[in-house]
């Protein structure tokens, strides 16, 4: 198999790897440039856990080829802090305990960085919604939605 | 395998029809790389169509719309003019998958990964939708139920790429809706699926109808025995009722663990009754 040259943005980083014509955008920023933060849960677009933005559009990273980042502007959980300072959703997570294992965390963080972008002042039902994407086993999702409600009020007032 | 992002429909079509072994179409890949995942699908070339001049865009042209076979059902929702003249096909559009799954998904996928539960589909033949084939013959124009023969096969000849979904400008008094049955809220693939469009006359009066059903046979089903209980009615009660005793009767469903075929027969009725009412109210009926 012949590997495929890319060159794309990573949270504002200019990146270039090779990778193979099938191998998923997920495996790449995981296993090729230690992009860790995405994790795959279900690999089939099921789980949200692997959530990224790619061009402005949130989409599961394991539904993309590596290949198609070409040219495509990439963000990743690991772009979201600003150095040593959290971003308010991450902070509102802290908070309000809205994690316990950790696996999908990165995941909603960015669905719900996407969700704040597009939306800034949402109800519970559009959050619950925009969120629908993101299985969650351990929180039963109450103190998700709560920490992005209150990143939301944070956030409108920064 | 190789993977491959041609800048012209030509290129692809060439491409396609010039490999040795077999090929497949990416555009959102949320089917795709599924299958691939599985092992269900090995594809020697893939041929993303994504790069291609036009096919991202949704055009509106004297006719109506092109919608182009790259165009993530998200921005469908985000189109207003799209949306206020075909509000059933875009709602039908926006219940596939998540937001994750919007930003990547497209009607074309939806329509030649053939599954009889495909949500936009149903909605697509109700509203008359065609699709543009192009191939290494050129190109021609064909009604989007044309598409899919049977679960995950296509009319579709090696070479052959689906360019463009075309929707008609909506004639006036007219409405559309599509309404689906799944056991859950959302994320999940319709058990019976109902797509209506409705043209009424200015008395109110329905002049022409589309009735299409999905989930319940190997492939879509336009009704043309329910159109004809609609027009010239005013969807009284007796209409309805006569329109889901048609529609369970054309249905021919399978039973299997989302839903018997007692079950999808009486839902297709009662899904068409209500898309029914809900396009004829969208049309100005009272």
């Amino acid at each position: 198999m012949a590997g495929v040259a890319v060159s794309t943005t990573i949270n504002g980083d200019a990146v270039e790897y090779l990778c193979q014509p099938d191998e998923t955008l997920l495996d790449v920023l995981r296993d090729r440039l230690g992009l860790t933060g995405a994790k795959e849960g279900c690999g089939t677009g099921d789980c949200g856990a692997c959530s990224i933005i790619l061009d402005d559009r949130l989409v599961c990273s394991c539904l993309v080829l590596g290949a198609e980042a070409e040219g495509r502007r990439v963000e990743t959980i690991e772009g979201m802090a600003h150095g040593d300072t959290l971003h308010p959703l991450q902070q509102k997570f802290l908070e309000h305990a809205a994690l316990q294992c950790g696996i999908c965390t990165p995941g909603f963080l960015i669905a719900a960085k996407d969700l704040l972008a597009k939306n800034p002042d949402p109800t519970e039902e559009e959050i619950r919604f925009g969120l629908a994407g993101n299985l969650c086993r351990c929180t039963g999702y109450d103190k998700i939605v709560r920490a992005v409600q209150d990143a939301a009020i944070v956030m409108k007032g920064a | 395998m190789r993977y491959i992002r041609p800048l012209s429909i030509e290129d692809a079509v060439g491409q396609l029809a010039g490999s040795a072994g077999t090929a497949a179409i990416l555009a959102g890949g949320s089917d795709l790389l599924v299958r691939m995942k599985g092992g269900f699908a090995e594809p020697e070339l893939i041929v993303d169509i994504k790069a291609i001049d036009g096919l991202s865009e949704i055009r509106e042209t004297a006719e109506g719309f092109s919608i182009g076979a790259a165009v993530p059902c998200a921005v469908l929702g985000e189109n207003t003019a799209l949306r206020k003249a075909w509000p059933g096909v875009v709602e039908a559009a926006k219940l596939i998958g998540s937001k994750q799954v919007q930003g990547r998904c497209t009607i074309v996928g939806n329509l030649c990964n053939a599954s009889p539960a495909a949500d936009s589909v149903p909605a697509l033949v109700a509203a008359g939708a065609k699709a543009v084939v192009v191939g290494p013959a050129g190109r021609r124009t064909i009604p989007v139920q044309s598409v899919p023969t049977a679960p995950g096969k296509t009319s579709l000849a090696k070479g052959e790429i689906i360019e463009a979904i075309l929707l008609d400008s909506q004639a006036p008094r007219s409405g559309d809706a599509y309404l689906r049955f799944i056991p859950r809220t959302e994320m999940d693939i319709a058990v019976v699926s109902a797509g209506v469009n409705l043209t009424l006359d200015e008395h109110g009066v329905v002049k022409s109808a589309r009735v299409a059903l999905g989930a319940v046979a190997a492939t879509v089903l336009l009704v043309e025995e329910a159109a004809e209980v609609l027009i010239g009615s005013k969807l009284d009660e007796a209409t309805l009722e006569r329109l889901a005793k048609v529609c369970a009767g054309a249905c021919r469903p399978i039973d299997d663990k989302r839903g018997t075929i007692e079950f999808r027969r009486k839902v297709a009725g009662v899904l068409a009754k209500r898309a029914a009412t809900t396009a004829y109210a969208r049309a100005g009926g009272k």
